[in-house]
């Protein structure tokens, strides 16, 4: 009778903590603020801050526009359909992204994160303000195809809206610029740099393998002139030879219209590969082998092939099996899981 | 003599005095506005959409459509000297369907007699490039702005001409002349930004309490004429991209002529 009882009192204050547990989580929760840190191995942003402070508020907001499918013609796809938190904000699986009406882009969706970093966005670098950004896939017609002006009146006639902009930016007033603002906010707090390589490079703790350390030392050699500093891409336009002729889809130029930018795409991050496959603008690698292999033997050229793929009189980067095994290893340690569950920051 | 010479001194100079004096009594005070009125023309008719006209090369368009963008003002002078009008708050887009629209007033401009006006047809290349939440009015991509944005290549349409011909051959016999690109963010590429500039013999007097308007004719069938004829059948019909649309760009330049001027 007594261990009943002992039992009982102890069920009961089992379950009495994790009543506690639970209301300090929910507590934690509606009290967390939002606040952008840069990582100290990132370089600086070029994001103008100053015009667009983040805040908890604005962070809320954005969060619940890039989710809200009501931005599409139809209500069927939001910003979210394409980029997924657990796929590193890309659209796993998919070699090109899948929009409204199953309709067909041309181009791999790809992964919204760390934009703070860059002021060129899209594969081709058409759009150069982070602010602006959404526009095009809400008016894209393969995407979410509906004109902005027409998602920003949908937005004002939705009154749970209201609140949010109200405590996000002082006014009950919805308009586009703020709409882009707070989505901007969202996406800016979408930062990865917490994989094993950060951990190490910060010397947070982490260490790297030997492997992984013959492959970082190989890939700072063979690929680091475009895959540049602690965001991996030089945020540039480059033709990487993954076709001969680009007339389906001619990248950099359909921007400048410029004969020299035909083929030419923007350096993509090496950053959570694992969870962004497939590989390449047009999707067209599933594995980092292939990846590894079309650099060693598979780049085809053209007049516009980057002059780091033709060293020497040699097409391509040269790299034995071993050492393009070791790129691989180094590259897995940019994996940031921590990132892709961070349920902040998926749809609530 | 001497004595001469200086009472002679002494008269000029108050004399001068009084003429300065003088002077500085007719010199205007004061800010007024000006507004220009953008009248939009079919050679020597008035310009009317939803009907057939005959362009340069002896095809015919019917326009469904006509905005352009006009911005970055300056005042000249007849003695040659500028005023330029600020930035902030004076970009306009004319629209063929809303009359309001056409009259482009510009306020607080320092009372003077004014015999030039230039302007971009389009929007500069910085303002192109602008913080978001400076984009407001006309140049608002969810408001006045939204049909005249590029969304994928971001920047402004200037100049926007939708029609249907018979010689074109997309769908529905439709055309999209679509001037834009102020000269590409990062890599140097296509500028469509043209300067207008008007001048004539009468003057827009702006004075306090008055509202000069300098009456603008606007031929629009003039952007396909010259120097660069354009045809659709071996041009194309469409163009959205800026390199495609320089020849209409280097027309437009010379769509624009004073009319008259009314100071009353």
């Amino acid at each position: 009778m007594a261990y009943f009882l002992n039992m009982k009192k102890a069920v009961f204050v089992f379950g009495f903590a994790l009543l506690l547990i639970a209301s300090c989580n929910k507590e934690k929760d509606s009290k967390e603020e939002f606040v952008f840190t840069a990582p100290a191995n990132l370089p600086a942003t070029k994001y103008n801050f100053s015009n667009n402070p983040v805040t908890t508020a604005g962070f809320i907001l954005g969060r619940k526009l890039f989710y809200d499918a009501t931005l599409s013609r139809d209500s069927s796809t939001s910003c979210g359909s394409c980029h997924t938190s657990f796929s590193s904000f890309t659209h796993h699986g998919h070699a090109v992204s899948h929009g409204i009406d199953n309709k067909l882009g041309i181009r791999n969706a790809p992964p919204v994160m760390n934009m703070a970093w860059s002021d060129e966005f899209m594969w081709d670098g058409g759009i150069n303000q982070l602010d602006l950004l959404p526009i095009a896939p809400i008016e894209n017609p393969v995407e979410m195809d509906l004109e902005f002006a027409d998602a920003v009146n949908r937005i004002k006639n939705t009154a749970a809206y209201k609140p949010y902009f109200k405590a996000a930016f002082g006014s009950e007033e919805i308009t586009g610029p703020k709409l882009l603002q707070a989505m901007s906010q969202f996406m800016n707090m979408l930062i990865s740099a917490n994989s094993k390589y950060d951990k190490w490079k910060r010397n947070e703790g982490a260490t790297l393998t030997a492997h992984e350390t013959d492959g970082y030392n190989l890939f700072q050699q063979k690929c680091s002139s475009c895959h540049s500093t602690d965001l991996f891409t030089d945020n540039k336009f480059h033709n990487n030879g993954i076709k001969d002729n680009f007339n389906s889809d001619s990248g950099r130029a359909h921007i400048t219209q410029l004969p020299q930018d035909v083929g030419k795409f923007k350096t993509p991050t090496l950053r959570n590969l694992e969870y962004t496959k497939p590989f390449m603008h047009d999707g067209s690698f599933q594995t980092l082998e292939e990846v590894l292999a079309h650099y060693n033997n598979g780049v085809k050229t053209s007049a516009t092939l980057d002059v780091a793929l033709k060293q020497n009189s040699t097409v391509g980067i040269p790299l034995t099996p071993t050492e393009q095994q070791k790129i691989i290893l180094f590259l897995k340690t940019l994996n940031d899981e921590d990132f892709i569950r961070d349920t902040r920051f998926a749809e609530q | 003599m001497k004595k001469i010479n200086s009472i002679l001194i002494a008269s000029l100079f108050i004399g001068s005095l009084f003429i300065s004096s003088c002077k500085k009594e007719d010199e205007l005070k004061g800010n007024g506005p000006l507004t220009l009125h953008f009248d939009n023309r079919a050679g020597s008719a008035d310009f009317a959409m939803n009907t057939n006209l005959t362009i340069a090369s002896g095809e015919t368009i019917n326009v469904t459509k006509l905005k352009y963008y006009v911005s970055n003002f300056v005042l000249v002078k007849a003695d040659g000297s500028e005023y330029k009008v600020p930035q902030n708050g004076n970009y306009f887009l004319i629209d063929e369907e809303t009359d309001s629209t056409q009259d482009v007033t510009l306020q607080n401009i320092p009372a003077g007699n004014y015999t030039g006006f230039k302007y971009i047809l389009g929007v500069d290349s910085l303002r192109s490039t602008l913080d978001v939440s400076q984009r407001t009015g006309a140049l608002d991509p969810a408001g006045a702005g939204s049909d005249m944005y590029w969304s994928w290549n971001s920047g402004y349409i200037f100049f926007r001409i939708d029609a249907t011909s018979p010689q074109s051959t997309e769908a529905g016999n439709q055309c999209f002349f679509h001037v834009g690109g102020y000269g590409g963010y990062s890599t140097p590429s296509t500028n469509n930004i043209r300067t207008i500039s008007l001048s004539g013999s009468e003057a827009a007097e702006v004075r306090i309490g008055r509202n000069p308007e300098v009456h603008i004719y606007v031929d629009i069938l003039q952007a396909f004429t010259s120097p660069n004829a354009y045809s659709i059948a071996t041009d194309g019909a469409s163009f959205h991209m800026p390199a495609s649309a320089v020849k209409m760009a280097d027309n437009y330049i010379d769509m624009f002529n004073i009319n008259h001027i009314h100071n009353d």
